[in-house]
């Protein structure tokens, strides 16, 4: 699978703060990207300068295979963590004008935005101005004009932020549709188990600097701990103890369960997962099994503690 | 459609739309025009106020001498004993004149007082204190033997021709209509400057607060968008100033039309007076227009739309970098003072230097500045400025604005993505190294 955007050793520095020191990425197409990384981290930064809004000091941007041109613009959707629309304008023509400045002719943009207008329920929007919106319909609006042009490749910087459950839910479905219909999504964001589950990929930045990328379940195998959260029902737990302490490293745990059992937390060392479970069904009933998969925010902690 | 013209005209709409915008338009014209002839005729209200003035005169020979006007009638009041004439005159008149009785008429010099609890204008004394000196000089004159009526029968009053060197008349006080004409272009622009440098500024500064700003600039060059803000507002303003000529002009017309029928059927002065002034009034006024068109009309209207372009978008850049570099209006104020300075300095040297030497240094090297070029050139430019001088102003003027476009788009570039505090000058700096 080829790649729609290949960020290739980009530094950016503000005076003498280092914001991007060296980063790499590969986004592959048709991917929902997860550019995860604490506040300051240099998140944005990147994404400004995948905007053009500003120059790397050096390295480059590839855009589905082509150097980064300033026509590129239409080809990319963004919506920033800072958002906002104008305030006094109307609705329908502040639209056009932002689809008209990524490069749509005014009918193409009018009959899109009939399209999503209609979709979304919001034709009566039209003659109003923002200021006469509530915060949630100016979010729908928002998110409108950002992916009106059909762009190839989503930018969301911290997509959830600000918008209400429904809202978000409704954002949400629509994201993913659009990704079902070839758009590549990049989520950048703080709030790394709120995009988690949407993921295919994902990269850790940290302090400037790229820590992990890859495929999110590559990512999370390569840091699995091989524990394993046990439920078991048994009448013999000094026996059951006993069995279990020969060949693992036990630990107590809870989690929720609706039976009266025994929970325990075991780290399978160098053994599989078979004859732990050999061991469990020869001492009592097993009533959980199940691999503890490390949370993106587990492995970032993780990995930022090993540095 | 280029995304510059999108971006102008999305500024335009905007401007013009605006409710404050439309207001302005049509009603300041009303406002100032009303303006105008509400203080005019409460000026003329106060003209037609007589103020009496008492005489009580011991010897009765200068008394004659005041003569009454239209303002000021003179009460004779030397019947009465001084101390009644005071009484009287403190409850019924403006004040007293009191000429006292004195041995010899030479010690009317320093003796003649005038009573009045309001201090009079320095007019009136100096026309008090020539009626005396009148009398005196005569009285001087007769002890020599000179016949004071003859002498006052030869004295003339001279007139002085001008003339150019190559022939033709001009008028005296033309240096004052020169400098009203060259003024009024160079207000002009200051005005223009300030009022929409300020809606560009507030335009600019209004993005950054609705947020919408990187939205934009994910599309479109800061540049673009800072020159289609730029020149947007400036199409606005033009827009304004066309509609506030054509208004005020109509409301002129008609209103003194109207008034000037008025008088005229008020009017109860005598008929051959009257059209002699007129005569008289309207030679001058001929040669006024005569000597109108006599200046470098040309000059000045193409100097004019030059110096206008040129230091509109110097002074709306800079007003755009302010704009992005601070969060609110309130915060603006200590970078703006270093750009009103300039165009309040250009304003009074041009009053100032340009009327009494009109090629001397001072007003020669502002002329040339850029920052103040546009307002003195132009207040110059009706006494004649060689072409050299013009061309070297203009040649500056565009360079720096080059320069400053650069400066301001690089700060407006940074500033537009930072928000919460109030930057430095310091930081301004920095930014320009981003």
């Amino acid at each position: 699978m080829s790649n729609i955007l290949e960020v290739k050793n980009v530094v950016k520095q503000y005076g003498d703060y280092t914001a991007l020191n060296s980063v790499s990425l590969q986004v592959p197409k048709g991917s929902i990207y997860g550019l995860l990384g604490p506040n300051g981290a240099g998140k944005t930064s990147l994404i400004r300068i995948i905007n053009q809004i500003t120059m790397p000091d050096s390295g480059e941007i590839i855009l589905d295979g082509e150097k980064l041109a300033p026509n590129h613009v239409q080809y990319i959707g963004y919506m920033p963590e800072e958002r906002g629309l104008y305030k006094t304008m109307k609705v329908g023509e502040q639209a056009l004008y932002l689809a008209q400045l990524k490069g749509m002719s005014h009918a193409q943009a009018k009959k899109q935005l009939k399209y999503w207008f209609e979709k979304f329920e919001i034709e009566g929007w039209w003659d109003k101005k923002i200021q006469e919106l509530s915060k949630g319909m100016a979010q729908k609006i928002q998110f409108i004009v950002t992916i009106l042009h059909e762009p190839k490749l989503l930018i969301l910087d911290e997509p959830f932020s600000g918008f209400d459950p429904v809202n978000a839910n409704l954002i949400k479905d629509e994201i993913i549709e659009l990704n079902k219909k070839g758009t590549s999504i990049i989520f950048s964001t703080h709030r790394m188990e709120s995009v988690e589950e949407m993921c295919d990929y994902i990269a850790l930045i940290h302090k400037s600097n790229k820590l992990i990328e890859g495929k999110l379940e590559d990512v999370k195998r390569n840091h699995r701990t091989h524990k394993f959260q046990v439920g078991i029902l048994t009448n013999n737990v000094e026996g059951l103890m006993y069995d279990l302490t020969q060949k693992f490293t036990v630990a107590s745990t809870d989690f929720k369960s609706l039976n009266d059992d025994l929970k325990l937390e075991i780290d399978l060392g160098t053994s599989t997962s078979n004859e732990l479970l050999h061991v469990l069904t020869k001492n009592g009933q097993v009533t959980h099994f199940s691999e503890n998969i490390p949370s993106v925010n587990d492995i970032f902690i993780q990995t930022v503690s090993n540095i | 459609m280029s995304l510059l013209s999108l971006i102008i005209k999305r500024e335009f709409i905007a401007k013009v739309r605006n409710k404050s915008f439309i207001v302005m338009t049509f009603l300041s014209p009303l406002l100032i025009v009303g303006m105008s002839f509400f203080i005019g005729y409460l000026a003329n209200m106060n003209k037609g106020e007589v103020t009496k003035i008492a005489i009580h005169d011991a010897v009765g020979t200068l008394k004659p001498d005041f003569k009454n006007t239209k303002e000021i009638v003179y009460v004779d009041l030397s019947a009465m004993p001084l101390k009644l004439a005071k009484e009287t005159s403190s409850k019924n008149y403006e004040g007293l004149i009191y000429i006292p009785k004195v041995a010899d008429q030479k010690e009317l010099i320093n003796k003649v007082e005038y009573i009045s609890d309001e201090s009079p204008s320095m007019e009136f004394i100096m026309e008090m204190e020539d009626v005396i000196d009148n009398q005196l000089t005569k009285n001087n004159l007769n002890a020599l033997g000179f016949d004071s009526d003859k002498i006052e029968k030869a004295k003339t009053k001279a007139s002085i021709h001008l003339l150019k060197f190559s022939g033709e008349d001009t008028i005296k006080g033309i240096n004052e209509m020169k400098i009203a004409i060259g003024g009024a272009f160079g207000y002009l622009i200051m005005m223009f400057i300030i009022i929409y440098g300020n809606f560009v500024m507030r335009s600019v500064i209004e993005e950054k607060t609705s947020r919408i700003i990187e939205i934009i600039i994910s599309s479109v060059k800061p540049y673009q968008l800072m020159m289609g803000k730029i020149i947007g507002n400036s199409l606005a303003g033009i827009l304004q100033f066309t509609i506030w000529a054509i208004v005020g002009g109509v409301l002129i017309f008609t209103a003194t039309s109207f008034f000037g029928m008025q008088a005229g059927a008020q009017g109860s002065v005598d008929p051959a007076v009257m059209h002699a002034a007129q005569g008289e009034l309207g030679a001058t006024f001929q040669s006024y227009i005569k000597e109108f068109f006599n200046l470098p009309l040309a000059t000045l209207v193409i100097s004019f739309v030059i110096y206008f372009i040129g230091g509109y978008f110097l002074y709306s850049s800079l007003y755009a970098a302010i704009g992005a570099a601070v969060d609110s209006e309130t915060d603006s104020q200590q970078f703006l003072l270093p750009i009103i300075m300039p165009l309040m300095l250009g304003v009074y040297v041009g009053i100032f230097t340009v009327v009494n030497d009109p090629h001397g240094t001072v007003a020669t090297v502002f002329s040339m500045i850029p920052l103040t070029s546009p307002i003195v050139m132009l207040m110059r430019i009706p006494f004649g400025v060689p072409w050299w001088q013009l061309a070297l102003s203009i040649g500056l003027l565009f360079g720096t604005f080059l320069g400053v476009v650069w400066f301001a788009s690089k700060i407006y570039r940074v500033g537009i993505l930072m928000y919460g505090k109030k930057p430095t000058w310091k930081e301004l700096y920095k930014w320009l190294k981003y």
